[in-house]
């Protein structure tokens, strides 16, 4: 039995291929317009900062409003090269892989304030628990580019050693947590390390990220309960690109209510901002921090913006969505947007935007030139696949002693049976 | 020495460790003010405080990724899982992420977290209370798997766990907290006062993991055991009068082969027995293995006892267990192929 109507509600993105692309959707605030309350309030006293839009950067570039957070124009100027060289450097990779040298590839495109403000806002002491597109907040760490493009090549400089998906990274250096490929599994995590960070007395806290989907997953409510619970000092950051593959973000939940507003109901506070506006995602990371690191216990912010690229290298999405949406999406590109400010400000021009594009494209180049010295999918160095043993404990067990041994075996012989049996 | 039964035991466990080690914390289901359903954890927040003996929500998977989350900040967290049967909603955060975290991360990142969780029937629990899925964890690279049978293991073990820098998934047996079972239901219980593995230590030991312990010499069949089972081939080898070898793994993963094979040599008969359904069953890696190693000096097809491939019935619980009458069956049925 077909069933025309029923009154089960299936949500459905505004545009679909062919559509014209539609946002009435998404609600926004004028910038400035948003109260920025004092870090000590009541979560009670503040919900309204879950359902407005946290803006600083207006339509005339200007930085306005209790938001701004008054950074220097030379360290914007900072800001905009590390999410230029964020973008400089997805663009290459994306490439590589469509040449079939790197397996795959997920990029940030759209995104890049969301880990570049998250980047300046942060302490080095503070850990991080990212998810596969915050490889922004990678290289504001500092975790270099050759070593990012090595993990992507599986190759004899790669700090997975082989083990994981391109773009897997991780870095204990710079506090930045291994990504998993598994949605969500990070947010708990985020959460014990900052209840051991309170219980330790230290002041380091910790931040998560994840997507508008992955807010399904069950870990993102056990983090939220275990966070509200025990005031765990660290910041939930929901980035709400608009889809989750090919479903919109409505098939998570974001129809009813903001994704920010998801842990009023546990008294964590919410903030929406836009997260296109590398200042304003700055300064509410920043209140957040503060928050957190004086006792003030959890902060779910969600950054409104939206996934430019395809989710991966192997999706399509002009099969679910309108090839011009990006364009249409009113909080528009976050890296034009600090162009365009630090233009207003007079700090900034296109001549000086484009010299540095190129600057950063050599840069970029030049990391892949060295990448490759240390071996690519084709041509040696390769890693010892021996070393597929290490690791899975401490010390290696016997009976991995032995598996390594007749790996070696098995892969020396011409598969004749030689030596013992399997 | 002291005499403990198993609850005592593992309890003094937890405190010889959170005392030498300040970054050893427990958090659970009602572990801390009330110390545990099973009172394994009574007494510790009195000891320790309430930041180190945490009640937490009833949200396994959030108790297992928080703690993976403490492990990598440098605590050594123990996580109380209260039934095996509960675990499941945190089963992602251990194969996923704990299971792999050292390995994904080439040794960057790690986390030793320890959960412990009670396992098995023989107590009235139904389907949701009497579960033994130590297979279902030991199918799992990069976590240990263990299960004691008794007090002076069970504490030695538990250290070793915790101190342990890989993750363990350490099962109780439950029907064994507070005196071993021989598998005869309509026996009065017993305490372990009279078991020589109710003396434990008060201090600190441990007793290995990957170590298997031969609980019984004998010379006609090796029957291989874990847990609760142990006791019951025990009972049931001497009822039978065959002169049965009783193998207690102690440690699920990694699997001491070697004594294993050591006795199935020598003997030319393997029983394995474990309470948890037979199919896929953790008894088919051990069969596997014992016809590996020790084919030339079988005399017969490695034999299983096991639950049967059922939920765990509530009202027909001691025709699932596999008890004293299944085990004297099993080890008379092994002995009259030729």
């Amino acid at each position: 039995m077909a069933t025309k109507q029923s009154r089960l509600h299936i949500p459905r993105p505004t545009a679909r291929p062919g559509d014209k692309p539609d946002f009435s959707y998404l609600e926004l605030s004028p910038a400035g317009a948003i109260d920025k309350p004092p870090i000590e309030s009541r979560t009670r006293d503040i919900e309204y900062l879950g359902f407005g839009l946290v803006r600083v950067l207006d339509d005339e570039h200007q930085a306005v409003g209790p938001w701004n957070p008054g950074i220097e124009p030379a360290e914007l100027q900072v800001a905009l090269r590390w999410m230029l060289l964020n973008r400089e450097f997805d663009k290459r990779m994306w490439q590589i892989q469509r040449q079939g040298r790197i397996s795959f590839y997920m990029e940030a495109a759209g995104e890049e304030a969301v880990s570049i403000a998250a980047g300046m806002a942060l302490r080095a002491g503070d850990m991080c628990f990212p998810s596969y597109r915050n490889q922004g907040l990678y290289m504001y760490r500092g975790v270099k580019l050759v070593d990012m493009m090595c993990q992507c090549l599986s190759n004899t400089r790669d700090m997975c050693k082989g083990r994981q998906l391109p773009i897997m990274y991780h870095s204990a250096r710079a506090n930045m947590f291994s990504i998993s490929g598994n949605l969500a599994t990070q947010y708990p995590h985020a959460v014990g390390w900052a209840m051991a960070s309170a219980i330790k007395g230290e002041d380091h806290i910790a931040a998560s990220w994840l997507g508008d989907g992955a807010t399904a997953e069950a870990d993102f409510h056990h983090a939220l309960m275990f966070a509200a619970v025990y005031q765990a000092p660290v910041i939930l950051n929901v980035v709400n690109n608009q889809w989750a593959i090919s479903t919109f973000q409505g098939t998570a939940g974001g129809e009813r209510r903001p994704f920010a507003a998801r842990g009023l109901g546990l008294g964590i506070p919410g903030i929406r901002v836009d997260g296109n506006d590398l200042l304003a995602v700055y300064a509410t990371t920043l209140w957040a921090a503060d928050r957190a690191r004086r006792g003030g216990g959890p902060t779910l912010i969600e950054l409104v913006t939206y996934r430019g690229g395809a989710h991966s290298t192997s999706d399509d999405p002009s099969k679910y969505r309108p090839r011009d949406e990006w364009e249409a999406f009113p909080l528009g590109d976050p890296v034009e947007r600090l162009k365009n400010h630090l233009i207003a400000l007079g700090r900034w021009s296109d001549a000086k935007h484009e010299k540095l594009v190129d600057e950063l494209k050599s840069e970029v180049t030049a990391a892949w030139k060295e990448a490759q010295q240390y071996g690519t999918m084709t041509e040696g160095p390769f890693l010892d696949p021996a070393t597929m043993f290490d690791d899975v404990y401490a010390e290696t067990p016997h009976h991995l002693e032995a598996q390594r041994r007749r790996m070696i075996q098995v892969e020396a012989s011409n598969g004749d049976g030689s030596g013992r049996t399997p | 020495m002291a005499q403990m039964n198993m609850i005592e035991a593992i309890r003094s466990a937890h405190d010889v460790v959170m005392d030498r080690d300040p970054s050893v914390i427990v958090m659970g289901q009602d572990v801390g003010y009330f110390g545990g359903v099973f009172r394994c954890t009574d007494g510790l927040q009195r000891k320790y405080g309430e930041h180190r003996v945490i009640d937490a929500p009833i949200a396994e998977g959030g108790i297992i990724g928080a703690a993976i989350g403490m492990g990598v900040n440098g605590l050594r967290p123990v996580a109380e899982i209260q039934f095996a049967d509960y675990i499941y909603p945190g089963f992602d955060q251990v194969v996923s992420e704990l299971a792999r975290l050292r390995y994904r991360s080439c040794g960057e990142f790690d986390s030793p977290v320890t959960i412990r969780t009670p396992c098995g029937g023989g107590i009235r629990g139904g389907q949701t209370h009497s579960q033994s899925p130590e297979a279902i964890f030991a199918h799992v690279s990069g976590i240990m798997t263990v299960m004691p049978s008794n007090p002076y293991d069970a504490k030695g073990l538990l250290i070793a766990s915790i101190e342990s820098d890989d993750p363990v998934v350490f099962f109780e047996p439950k029907r064994i907290y507070n005196g071993p079972f021989d598998g005869d239901p309509d026996k009065p219980a017993v305490s372990w006062a009279a078991h020589e593995k109710g003396e434990v230590p008060e201090g600190h030991y441990t007793v290995p993991l990957g170590k298997a312990e031969v609980v019984r010499s004998g010379s006609e069949l090796t029957i291989i055991t874990y847990g609760t089972l142990v006791h019951v081939a025990v009972a049931a080898a001497e009822a039978t009068g065959v002169d049965c070898e009783i193998i207690d793994l102690r440690t699920i993963a990694p699997l001491d082969t070697d004594t294993m094979a050591a006795s199935v040599d020598k003997t030319g008969r393997c029983l394995v027995a474990h309470e948890a359904t037979r199919f896929a069953g953790f008894g088919a890696e051990i069969a596997a293995r014992v016809q590996k190693e020790s084919f030339w000096n079988l005399e017969a097809p490695v034999g299983r006892i096991a639950g049967w491939d059922t939920p765990y019935p509530h009202a027909f619980e001691w025709q699932y267990f596999p008890g004293k009458k299944r085990m004297m069956a099993g080890i008379r049925s092994m002995m009259e192929i030729e």
